[in-house]
C-alpha cells in the first residue's frame, strides 16, 4: 500500500506544480490546495500505514497495532493552517480580479520591463 | 592599544557629523590631531621588537583583525601617518569651508584606517578587507566632485581595476591558506618550502601579483591613476602618490619571503617594473595637465621601486650576498621614502598653481616666476629631487638604483638592454621634470582665468616642510636608514639578514667620479638637450591613433560587458513569476535527486508494508481521476467540484489509515473550502482554460513531472530508511499518566504541543483579519485605480 501511496503523492505533487505554473489565478490556488493534500498524505505515508486501530487508548490500555499518533497530530495542525492559507489566497485572488480586471497572472506584473 | 590606534581614525570619523554641526571654523583643524597622534604613537615603536596584537573576528575560520608592527609595517605606518599630517594641514587651506568637508574628511579618515590596516595585517583576510577599504575610500574621494562627469568616470575606472585586482589577490590568499592551513602571513612564511611544492604555487603567485600590480598602477593596469587626478589635490598627494599606490609595493615586499623561492617572482616583478618605469616616463612628457605629468611620473617611479624589489627577490633567490645589488631592497624602500617627500610636495605645488591661476593646463601657463617666486623655488627644488639631480634626496636613491641595476645585469634576462632602457627612462624623467617647471614658471605669460599672485603662506607650509625633510635625508641619510629602512629590509629578506646591523649599506652623497655619477651626468646633459628641442618632437606623441590605446580597450571591454549583461539579465529577469518558479522548482528537484542519489537513499525496502484492500484501490482511482479532472477542467465549476472530490478522497484515506480525527477535520474543512471557492469566484470568468504556446507547455510539464518524481522517490526513501527510532512510543506510554487522556492525537495537540496549537489559532486569526481587511478595502482601492487610468 505504501508504494501505491508514494506514487499517488508523486502524482498529486505533479498536478499541484503543473497548476501552480499556470497563468490563471484560480488554477494557481487550486494547485496550492492540491499541494497541501499531497503534503498531508506524504507525512502520513512516511510514518507507515500499517496501523489497524486508531491511536486511542481503550480503557487505558494501548493496543500494539495502533496507528502512529505523531504524524496525525502534525497533519491535524497542517490541515487547519492550509485552510487558512487557501482562504487568504482565495480572497487575494478575488480582490486582484476586482481591482485589475484580469485573472491572468502575467498581466499583473509591473510594466518596467516593457520599455 | 595597537588595534585601538589602528581604528582611531575610523572611530573619529563617526563623530565628524556632530563636529560639523556644533564645531566652529574649518573642519580640518579638528581632524589634524589624529595623524599627529598616530605619528607620535608609531614613532615610539622605532627600535623596538616586533609588536603584535589581535582580536578574533570569525574564530572558527581563524579569521581575525590583527596589527603587527615589524620593520616593514612600521616604515609604512609612519609614512602614512606622517604624510597624513602634511596633507591635512594643506587641505585646511586648499579646501573651501563651504564644501562638503565632513564627507571629505570622513573618507580620508576611513582611508587612513584602511591603509594602516593593510600594512599592519598579519591575517590575510584582514589584509584583504582593509585593502578593499582603501580601494573604496579612493573611489569615494576621486568621485568627490560627483557632479562632474570626469570625476565620476575616473572613480568608476579606479574601482573596476583595483577591485578586480583585489579579488584576484583574495584568490591567491585563499590558495596559500589552503596549502598551509593558516591565515597568518608569518606562519605561511615559515612554510614557504611547502608552498613551493604545491601545484597551485604559480596560480597563487600570478593572482597576488595581479592584486599588487593593479593597485600600484603597473603597466598595463596603470590607466586608472591618471584619471584619478580628478580627485581634490590633497587626495592626489596623499592616496595617489604617497600611500595607497604603494600598497602593491608593500604586498610584493611582504610576500617576497614566500615566493622568492623561485626566480619567476623576482623576474616578473623586475620586468614589469622596468616596463612601467619606461612607459610612465615616456608618456609623462606628452601630458598637458600638471597633475597628469605628476600622475605619469608616479606610475614611472612606482615601476622603478617595483623593479628594485624584483631584483631584491632575485637576491633572496640566489642567496648571493657578494655583490652590491644585495641592497636592492634597501634602495627600493629608500626611494619609496624619498618619493613620498618630493612627490607629495610637487602635487601640493600643482594644487597651488591651480588655486592661484585657475588652470592646470601647461599650455596656458608660463612666466609665473616673477609673480610666484616662492612657489617657483619650492617647485624647482622638488623637481630636481624627482629628476635625480645632486645634491637632492632623489639623487641618493636614484644613484643606488643605477648601481643596483648595473650590477644585476647578469642576474636579469637581457640585463644590458634593461639597463639601457632604464637609463633612457631616466632621461625622460629628467625631461618631464624640467618640462613641469619651465612650462609653468618660465617663458611668456598668457592670459589666465585668475590674476595670479603668490600663494598664501598656509598653503606653502606643507610642501616646504616636506622639502626640508628631504634635505635632512640628504645630510643625514644613514640616520633614516638605520632607524627605519634597514629593519624593514630585514622583514623582506629574512634569509639574508638576521638583524638591521647586518644590512651593511652606507649611503653617502659623494662617491667621487664613479660610473653611477657619470650615468647621472649623461642623463642631465641629454635631458637638457631634450627639453630645449621639446617643441620639435613633442607633436610626435599625437601620431599614435586613439583607438590603439589601453584606455580605449578598457572602455570597449566595459561597454561590451555592460551591453551583454544588460541583455542577459533582461532575458533572465523577465518579471514573470511563473518563469522564476519553473527554474527554481526544476533546480530544487534536480538538486534533491542528486543528493538523494549521492547519499544512497534509493535502497528501498518494503518490509512491514501493509496490504492493499479493494477499497484502497477504488479510492486511489477516484483521487487520481479527480485530480485529472481538475487539471483538464475548462470551467471553474468543474474544477472546484473536482477539487472537492479530491479533498473527500483524502478524508476517506484518513479513515482507512486509522486517523478518525484527521478524517473529521478534513471533511469539515473541505466542505467549507468548496463553499468558499464557489462564493468568492462567482464573479470570476467562467472559463479558466488557457491558451499556451507549445514550447512553454513542455517545459512546464517536464518540471512538474520531475517535482512529482522527486517527491515520490523521496517518500519511498523516507519510508524505507528509518535512521532514528520513532518517538511515538513516548506519547503512547505517558499520555494517560501525564495528561489524563485517551485520544493520543488530541492530547498531543492540546497538551504536549499546546503552545503550538495556540499559535496555530493565532495564525488563523491573522489570516481572518487579513481577509476582512482585503474585503473592506474594496471600494477605496478600486476607486483609486479607476482615477489613475
Amino acid at each position: 500500500m505504501e508504494f501505491v501511496m508514494c506514487a499517488v503523492i508523486g502524482f498529486l505533487f505533479f498536478a499541484a506544480v503543473y497548476l501552480m505554473l499556470s497563468r490563471n489565478v484560480l488554477r494557481i490556488i487550486l494547485g496550492t490546495a492540491i499541494l497541501s493534500h499531497g503534503a498531508h498524505l506524504l507525512i502520513l505515508t512516511m510514518g507507515g500505514l500499517g496501523g489497524e486501530k486508531p491511536p486511542v487508548l481503550q480503557d487505558g490500555v494501548k493496543n500494539a497495532m495502533m496507528a502512529d499518533p505523531l504524524p496525525q497530530a502534525l497533519i491535524l495542525t497542517a490541515i487547519v493552517i492550509s485552510f487558512g492559507v487557501t482562504a487568504l489566497l482565495l480572497v487575494i485572488g478575488y480582490r486582484t480580479y476586482q481591482t485589475a480586471k484580469t485573472d491572468k497572472i502575467d498581466d499583473l506584473k509591473e510594466d518596467e520591463f516593457h520599455e | 592599544m595597537q588595534l585601538f590606534i589602528l581604528f582611531l581614525p575610523f572611530l573619529f570619523a563617526l563623530f565628524l557629523p556632530l563636529i560639523k554641526k556644533w564645531g566652529k571654523g574649518h573642519l580640518g583643524y579638528y581632524v589634524i590631531p589624529i595623524p599627529i597622534i598616530l605619528t607620535v604613537y608609531y614613532s615610539s615603536f622605532i627600535g623596538k621588537e616586533t609588536q603584535y596584537e589581535s582580536i578574533s573576528w570569525i574564530s572558527a575560520l581563524q579569521v581575525k583583525f590583527d596589527s603587527q608592527l615589524d620593520g616593514l609595517s612600521l616604515l609604512f605606518s609612519l609614512l602614512i601617518s606622517g604624510i597624513g599630517i602634511f596633507v591635512l594641514f594643506y587641505s585646511i587651506f586648499y579646501l573651501n569651508k563651504k564644501e562638503r568637508l565632513h564627507q571629505f574628511y570622513m573618507y580620508l579618515l576611513m582611508f587612513m584606517t584602511g591603509m594602516l590596516g593593510v600594512v599592519q595585517a598579519d591575517s590575510v583576510i584582514s589584509l584583504y578587507v582593509f585593502w578593499e577599504v582603501t580601494s573604496f575610500a579612493s573611489f569615494l574621494l576621486i568621485g568627490y566632485y560627483y557632479e562632474d562627469r570626469i570625476s565620476k568616470d575616473g572613480a568608476f575606472k579606479s574601482l573596476m581595476i583595483t577591485i578586480f585586482g583585489g579579488l584576484m589577490m583574495l584568490g591567491g590568499f585563499l590558495i596559500l591558506s589552503n596549502v598551509t592551513g593558516t591565515m597568518s602571513i608569518r606562519e605561511m612564511t615559515a612554510q614557504a618550502a611547502q608552498i613551493e611544492q604545491s601545484s597551485l604555487f604559480y596560480v597563487a603567485l600570478v593572482l597576488i601579483l595581479l592584486g599588487a600590480f593593479t593597485k600600484s598602477a603597473q603597466v598595463p593596469f596603470y590607466i586608472w591613476l591618471p584619471d584619478a587626478m580628478a580627485a581634490p589635490t590633497p587626495v592626489s598627494a596623499y592616496l595617489h602618490s604617497a600611500t595607497m599606490v604603494k600598497a602593491g609595493i608593500y604586498v610584493v615586499a611582504r610576500f617576497t619571503p614566500i615566493f622568492a623561492a623561485t626566480a619567476v617572482w623576482g623576474n616578473v616583478i623586475a620586468i614589469v617594473g622596468v616596463v612601467t618605469l619606461c612607459w610612465g616616463s615616456f608618456f609623462a612628457v606628452k601630458q598637458k595637465d600638471l597633475k597628469g605629468i605628476l600622475a605619469f611620473s608616479t606610475v614611472s617611479q612606482l615601476g622603478m621601486i617595483m623593479s628594485m624589489l624584483g631584483v631584491a627577490a632575485l637576491v633572496s633567490y640566489t642567496n648571493d650576498t657578494s655583490t652590491f645589488y644585495q641592497f636592492a631592497a634597501f634602495a627600493a624602500l629608500f626611494h619609496l621614502v624619498n618619493h613620498a617627500t618630493f612627490k607629495g610636495a610637487l602635487f601640493m605645488m600643482a594644487g597651488i598653481i591651480d588655486h592661484e591661476t585657475g588652470t592646470r593646463d601647461i599650455r596656458k601657463l608660463g612666466g609665473l616666476l616673477s609673480v610666484m617666486p616662492v612657489s617657483f623655488t619650492v617647485t624647482m627644488l622638488g623637481t630636481l629631487s624627482m629628476a635625480g639631480v645632486p645634491p637632492f634626496n632623489g639623487f641618493l636613491s636614484k644613484e643606488l638604483f643605477f648601481m643596483t641595476m648595473w650590477q644585476s645585469k647578469e642576474a636579469l634576462p637581457l640585463g644590458t638592454l634593461v639597463f639601457a632602457a632604464i637609463w633612457l627612462a631616466s632621461i625622460f624623467t629628467f625631461m618631464y621634470s624640467l618640462y613641469f617647471v619651465c612650462g609653468t614658471f618660465l617663458g611668456k605669460r598668457h592670459t589666465l582665468p585668475k590674476r595670479p599672485h603668490e600663494a598664501p603662506i598656509g598653503l606653502l607650509v606643507a610642501p616646504i616642510v616636506l622639502l626640508i625633510i628631504g634635505l635632512i635625508i640628504v645630510f643625514r641619510p644613514n640616520v633614516v636608514a638605520d632607524l627605519l629602512i634597514k629593519r624593514a629590509v630585514v622583514s623582506i629578506q629574512p634569509t639574508l639578514f638576521e638583524s638591521a646591523s647586518d644590512v651593511g649599506v652606507h649611503v653617502s652623497l659623494w662617491h667621487g667620479f664613479s660610473a653611477e655619477f657619470l650615468w647621472t651626468l649623461g642623463v642631465i646633459v641629454l635631458g637638457i638637450l631634450g627639453v630645449l628641442t621639446l617643441k620639435k618632437w613633442q607633436p610626435m606623441y599625437e601620431k599614435w591613433p586613439e583607438k590603439w590605446t589601453l584606455n580605449t580597450l578598457f572602455n570597449q571591454v566595459i561597454s561590451i560587458g555592460d551591453a551583454s549583461f544588460t541583455k542577459w539579465s533582461r532575458h533572465v529577469m523577465t518579471g514573470k513569476s511563473r518563469q522564476y518558479f519553473t527554474f527554481m522548482l526544476g533546480m530544487v528537484s534536480m538538486l534533491l535527486l542528486f543528493v538523494l542519489w549521492k547519499k544512497g537513499a534509493f535502497a528501498f525496502s518494503w518490509e512491514g508494508a501493509s496490504t492493499i484492500h479493494i477499497i484502497d484501490g477504488l479510492l486511489v482511482v477516484t483521487l487520481v481521476a479527480g485530480t485529472i479532472i481538475v487539471l483538464k477542467a475548462t470551467t471553474r465549476m468543474t474544477a472546484i467540484i473536482a477539487l472537492g472530490v479530491v479533498g473527500y478522497c483524502v478524508a476517506l484515506f484518513f479513515v482507512r489509515f486509522q486517523a478518525p480525527d484527521l478524517a473529521l477535520t478534513q471533511l469539515v474543512i473541505e466542505t467549507v473550502s468548496v463553499a468558499l471557492f464557489l462564493l468568492v469566484f462567482r464573479n470570476l470568468p467562467k472559463k479558466i482554460k488557457e491558451e499556451q504556446k507549445q514550447k512553454g507547455k513542455w517545459l512546464r510539464l517536464l518540471v512538474s513531472a520531475s517535482v512529482g518524481l522527486t517527491v515520490m522517490l523521496f517518500a519511498m526513501a523516507a519510508y524505507s530508511q528509518k535512521l532514528l527510532p520513532t518517538i511515538s512510543s513516548y506519547y503512547k506510554e505517558t499520555v494517560l499518566k501525564e495528561a489524563g487522556g485517551g485520544n493520543i492525537v488530541n492530547v498531543i495537540l492540546v497538551d504536549y504541543r499546546g503552545f503550538d496549537t495556540l499559535f496555530e489559532i493565532t495564525v488563523l486569526a491573522i489570516a481572518g483579519l487579513a481577509i476582512l481587511g482585503l474585503l473592506r478595502s474594496k471600494k477605496r482601492k478600486g476607486d483609486a485605480r479607476d482615477e489613475s487610468k
